[in-house]
C-alpha cells in the first residue's frame, strides 16, 4: 500500500458519513460486546441491561461459561453478583453425585483459604505501619519498608536455623543434661593449638565497653563467636548429633535458602519486567493511566504527587527532545561525548582506587594494631583504630555518591538512565569495599609473606583462631552501620528539620528538609545484610543482632519518615523498584557466597578453636561423613559429585536454559506479528467500512 | 453498646463475602464507615435491604477519596444510576474493586469507565486531556499536553483509529507496571 491510499483510508475528520452505526455492527465489536456484555458499558447500556429479561440471559451465559469463577470477580453491580451467585448455588444443586461434591469441596476450599488468608493477613508483621505509610506517601516509599520487612523475616529464619542447629546443642551440652564430647585436638604442632585469651586482669570499665562495640575481651569466647564452638558431637540416647556436620551444613541451608527466597520473590517482578520489556514504549501510558497513586489522603503528599507527576512527564519530553537531538548529532560531537566519558570513567575508576586502597590501608593498619596492642594496652585510641576500616568504608559510602551524582551529569545520559547508573556505581562501591576488607583480611591471615606459617596452613601467630578474628570484623561493621544510621537521625536529620522550619534564612529554606532517598536506604539495607550473610559462619549469632538492629531500624525509619524527611522529588515507582531491590540484595548474597566458600572449603580451619581443629579445612568434615555412609548411598554422591555427572548435567542445563531462552524470543516475535496483524486488519476494516459509506450514499 | 445490635443477617454477610473481596468483620467496618457519612439518613439496620443512597457530596468527603483528582468519576462509575449516588451496595463495590485483591481484569474495566469522561465506550483525546490535566493539576502547557496526549495514542492504539478502545486500554494496562500498584484505595 502507498502512502496515498494509506492516508485515503482514514476518514477526515467531519465527514458527513458518520461511520458510527457501521462500527457497532462489526463482528468485533459484537463480539466484544457479547462476550463482555456489562464490563465496560456505558451507564446507559447498564441501566438497559438492567432489565429482567436481557440480565438473566447474560447470568445464565456468564454462568454457562464461568460456573467457577467467584461472583466477585466479575464487573456486576451487587443485584446482580447476588442473582448470579444463586444461580451458581442452584446449579451446584441440580448437581448430583461426584460433581456435586466436587463442587462443593472446591467451593469449601476456596473459601478456607480465602479465610486462612485474610486471617494471616492480619499477622503480617507491621501491616498497619506499612498501611499507614502507603496511604500517606505513596506505594514507593512502601514498598520500601516492605523490603525492610523481608530483610527482618530473612534474617530472623536464618537466626532460628544457626540457633536451633548449632547453638542449641552448644547450650545443652554446657548444661551438662546429655552427654558431649569436647574436641579434642589431634594435632601433632603444639605451636598450633597455642591460643591465648587475652588476660582477665582488672579491667576500666572503658575497655569494656570497647569489647562490647569490638567484640574481643569478654566477648570473644561467647556464643557469639566461631571459636566457642567446640562441640564434637552430643549424644541424645543413641543418637549421636555430630556439631561439626551441622555447622557446615546450616551454613549452606541458610545460603541456599537466602537464595531461593530472594529468586522466588524476584521473579514476580522479573516476569513483569520481560512484559514490559519495551518500557520506553508505554512511558507516557504508565505516567498518565497508571502515575496517580489511589492511597495518597494526605493533603501534602497530594500536591507533592502532582508535582512529581508533572515533572516525570516534563522530563519524558525532555528525554524525547534528547533522543531526537542525539539521531541528528553529528559525528564530531559523538566523538566528542565519547571522549568525555572515557575521562570522566577513568576519574570515577580513579576515586574508586583510592576509596579501595583506603579500605586496604586501614584494615592492614587496624589489624597490625591489635596484634601489637596487647603490648602497650590501654590507649585511647584504640577504639578508634578498631573501627578503622568501617569508618573509612563509611565515609567512602558518603563522599562517592556525591562525586558520583556530580560527574554523571556531563556525562549526557537520559535521566532514568542517569539515576541507575549512578545507582549501580553506588552498589559497586558499597559492595566492593566489603569485598576488599576481605581480601585484605585474607592476606593478612592466609598469605605468610613475613611469617612462616608451616606448620598449621595459616598465620597461626597473630591469628589463632582466625575465623573468630573474621567474625569479630563482621560484628563490628554491622554495629557500625547500626550506630552510623542512628547518629545521622538523631544528630543530622532531626537538627537540619529543626533548622529548617524554625529559622527563616532564605538559604536554608532552599537547602529544605531532608529527602527520603530510596536508593541510598535500600543501598543501606543490602550493605547490611551482605555483611550479616558472610558473618553467620563466623559469628552464628550475628543474624539474631542483624534481626534486631533491622527491627529497631524499621521505627527509626518510620520516625525519621514522618517527622523529619520529605520524599524524594523524584520518586521511585514500587513496581520497576521491588525488582530492582531484589536483584541488588541477590548481587550482593552472590558476594556474600564467595568468602564463605573459600572460608569453608579452601582456608585451612584453625587448629586451636571452634568444631572443625581435626580437619584439615571446615569442608573435609562432609566426605568424612559420606564415608560412613552405607555402601549404596556412598557409591551415588560419589557418582553424583564426579565430573563424568556434572559435566553432562552442566550441558543439559544450558541446553534446556538455550531452549528458554529461544522460546521466549519466539514468542516476542509472535507479539509482534500479532501486533501487526492487528494494526493491519483495523486498516482493512476502516477501509472497507470507507467504500461501504460510499455505496451507501450512492445508492441513496 | 450494651446489646450487640444486627447489621446483617448471616445470610447477607455470606453473599457480601461472596461477591465482594472483604470479610465479614471488614463489611460491618464498611457499613460504620458509610453510617458516619450520614448517621440521620444511613439506618443501622440492613437486615431488610433499605433503599438509601447516599448523594455524591457526601462520599467525596471521605479522606480516602478527597485528595484523588479523579473522585468523582470514581464514584460515577460505581453508582447504579450513573450520576454519583451511592447505595450501600454501591459503596461496598466501589472498595471492593479498589482493594488489593480485586483481579487486574476486574481493575482494568472499571479503570476504563473511570478515564471514559465522556461516556461514549472510547477514551478519545479530550478524555485523554481531561486526565492529564487532572493528574497535573493543569500545569502542563497545552502544546505539551497535546504532545503527550499524541505519545499516549502512539502507544497505546493498537487498531489505529486514534482512539482507545476497551480492548486497547486493557492491553495497555496489562503492560503498565505501576497499575497493580496505585490502583488501589486503602480503607
Amino acid at each position: 500500500m502507498d502512502s496515498e491510499a494509506d492516508n485515503d483510508v482514514f476518514l477526515p475528520e467531519g465527514s458527513s458519513v458518520t461511520p458510527n452505526q457501521f462500527l457497532h455492527e462489526l463482528p468485533s465489536y459484537q463480539s466484544l460486546v457479547r462476550r463482555k456484555p456489562l464490563n465496560y458499558g456505558t451507564m446507559e447500556s447498564r441501566r438497559s441491561t438492567g432489565k429482567k429479561r436481557s440480565l438473566s440471559r447474560e447470568l445464565s451465559h456468564l454462568e454457562v461459561v464461568d460456573a467457577n469463577t467467584p461472583p466477585r470477580e466479575f464487573a456486576l453491580s451487587m443485584q446482580q453478583k447476588r442473582k448470579l451467585r444463586d444461580e451458581q448455588a442452584m446449579h451446584s444443586q441440580h448437581t448430583k453425585g461426584w460433581d456435586h461434591w466436587k463442587d462443593n469441596t472446591r467451593n469449601f476450599r476456596r473459601k478456607l483459604k480465602h479465610d486462612t488468608f485474610g486471617f494471616l493477613k492480619h499477622l503480617w508483621l507491621w501491616r498497619s505501619n506499612i498501611n499507614d505509610i502507603e496511604g500517606k506517601f505513596g506505594t514507593g516509599i512502601g514498598s520500601y519498608f516492605s523490603f525492610l520487612r523481608f530483610v527482618v523475616l530473612l534474617n530472623f529464619v536464618i537466626f532460628l536455623l544457626m540457633f536451633c542447629f548449632v547453638t542449641l546443642p552448644l547450650v545443652i551440652s554446657k548444661m551438662e543434661v546429655f552427654n558431649s564430647t569436647q574436641v579434642v585436638s589431634s594435632s601433632f604442632e603444639p605451636a598450633c593449638s597455642k591460643y591465648s585469651l587475652p588476660s582477665q586482669v582488672l579491667k576500666y570499665f572503658y575497655s569494656n565497653i570497647i569489647d562490647l562495640l569490638s567484640g574481643t575481651g569478654f566477648l570473644e569466647l561467647t556464643y557469639l563467636f566461631y571459636g566457642f564452638y567446640t562441640i564434637d558431637s552430643v549424644t541424645v540416647y543413641s543418637f549421636k548429633y555430630s556439631l561439626p556436620l551441622a555447622y557446615v551444613l546450616v551454613t549452606i541451608v541458610y545460603l541456599l535458602l537466602s537464595i531461593f527466597w530472594i529468586v522466588k520473590r524476584a521473579v514476580e517482578g522479573f516476569k513483569h519486567n520481560l512484559v514490559s520489556d519495551e518500557e520506553r514504549f508505554q512511558s507516557f501510558c504508565n505516567k498518565v493511566f497508571a502515575g496517580w497513586d489511589f492511597c495518597i489522603k494526605d493533603q501534602y503528599y497530594a500536591r507533592l504527587k502532582h508535582s512529581s507527576l508533572l515533572h516525570e512527564l516534563k522530563t519524558d519530553l525532555a528525554e524525547e527532545r534528547l533522543r531526537h537531538r542525539k539521531e541528528k548529532r553529528t559525528q564530531r560531537e559523538t566523538i566528542r561525548i565519547y571522549l568525555l566519558r572515557i575521562f570522566l570513567n577513568l576519574i570515577v575508576i580513579s576515586v574508586l582506587g583510592c576509596c579501595f586502597y583506603a579500605v586496604y590501608l586501614a584494615t592492614s593498619y587496624s589489624q597490625d594494631y591489635s596484634i601489637t596492642m596487647n603490648a602497650q594496652m590501654d590507649d585511647r585510641l584504640s577504639l578508634v583504630v578498631e573501627y578503622l576500616p568501617s569508618i573509612v568504608i563509611t565515609i567512602a559510602n558518603f563522599i562517592t555518591p556525591i562525586v558520583f551524582e556530580n560527574i554523571v551529569r556531563y556525562e549526557d545520559y537520559s535521566p532514568a538512565f542517569e539515576i541507575r547508573f549512578t545507582l549501580i556505581r553506588c552498589v559497586f562501591v558499597r559492595l566492593a569495599s566489603i569485598a576488599v576488607l576481605l581480601v585484605s583480611l585474607w592476606t593478612k591471615i592466609a598469605l605468610c609473606s613475613r611469617q612462616s606459617c608451616e606448620p598449621c596452613g595459616y598465620n597461626h601467630k597473630d591469628y589463632a583462631c582466625w575465623e573468630t578474628n573474621v567474625g569479630q570484623e563482621m560484628y563490628k561493621l554491622m554495629i557500625f552501620d547500626f550506630l552510623i544510621i542512628l547518629a545521622v537521625t538523631i544528630f543530622v536529620e532531626f537538627p537540619r528539620k529543626l533548622l529548617v522550619t524554625n529559622l527563616s534564612w532564605k538559604p536554608l529554606k532552599w537547602w529544605g528538609q531532608q529527602e527520603f532517598e530510596i536508593p541510598q536506604n535500600v543501598l543501606e539495607l543490602v550493605y547490611g545484610q551482605t555483611i550479616c550473610w558472610i558473618g553467620a559462619f563466623y559469628s552464628p549469632l550475628l543474624p539474631a543482632i542483624a534481626t534486631m538492629k533491622y527491627f529497631i531500624i524499621f521505627y527509626v525509619k518510620k520516625i525519621t519518615l514522618m517527622e523529619n524527611c520529605r520524599p524524594a522529588t523524584r520518586p521511585f515507582r514500587a513496581s520497576s523498584s521491588n525488582f530492582f531491590f531484589l536483584v541488588i540484595l541477590l548481587i550482593g548474597l552472590i558476594l556474600a557466597c564467595i568468602p564463605v566458600g573459600v572460608g569453608i572449603a579452601y582456608l585451612n580451619a584453625s587448629k586451636a578453636c571452634g568444631p572443625f581443629i581435626n580437619y584439615n579445612t571446615s569442608w573435609d568434615i562432609v566426605p568424612d561423613t559420606v564415608k560412613t555412609f552405607p555402601h549404596g548411598l556412598k557409591t551415588t554422591i560419589y557418582i553424583l559429585s564426579s565430573e563424568s555427572f556434572a559435566v553432562p548435567f552442566f550441558l543439559l542445563t544450558c541446553l534446556v536454559m538455550f531452549y528458554f531462552i529461544a522460546l521466549a524470543g519466539a514468542h516476542k516475535k509472535a507479539v509482534e506479528q500479532l501486533q501487526e496483524q492487528l494494526a493491519m486488519a483495523s486498516r482493512d476494516k476502516m477501509f472497507l467500512i470507507r467504500r461501504l459509506a460510499e455505496a451507501h450514499s450512492i445508492s441513496i | 453498646m450494651g446489646n450487640k445490635q444486627t447489621i446483617f443477617t448471616d445470610e447477607q454477610l455470606d453473599a457480601y463475602q461472596d461477591c465482594t473481596f472483604f470479610t465479614r468483620k471488614e463489611i460491618l467496618r464498611l457499613h460504620g464507615r458509610f453510617y458516619e457519612l450520614a448517621p440521620n439518613i444511613v439506618p443501622m439496620d440492613y437486615t431488610d435491604d433499605p433503599d438509601v443512597k447516599l448523594p455524591i457530596q457526601l462520599i467525596l468527603s471521605m479522606p480516602e477519596l478527597m485528595e484523588n483528582p479523579f473522585k468523582e468519576r470514581i464514584v460515577q462509575a460505581f453508582s447504579e444510576d450513573g450520576e454519583g449516588n451511592l447505595s450501600f451496595n454501591d459503596f461496598v463495590d466501589m472498595f471492593s474493586v479498589m482493594s488489593e485483591m480485586a483481579p487486574r481484569e476486574l481493575k482494568a474495566i472499571y479503570a476504563f469507565k473511570i478515564y471514559d469522561f465522556n461516556t461514549d465506550n472510547f477514551i478519545c483525546k479530550s478524555d485523554l486531556e481531561k486526565t492529564l490535566n487532572k493528574v497535573t493539576r493543569e500545569e502542563l502547557e497545552e502544546e505539551e499536553v497535546t504532545l503527550v496526549c499524541e505519545k499516549v495514542i502512539e502507544e497505546a492504539d493498537m487498531d489505529g483509529d486514534g482512539k482507545l478502545a476497551f480492548a486497547d486500554f486493557e492491553n495497555m494496562i496489562s503492560k503498565a507496571p505501576d497499575f497493580l500498584s496505585t490502583f488501589h484505595i486503602r480503607i
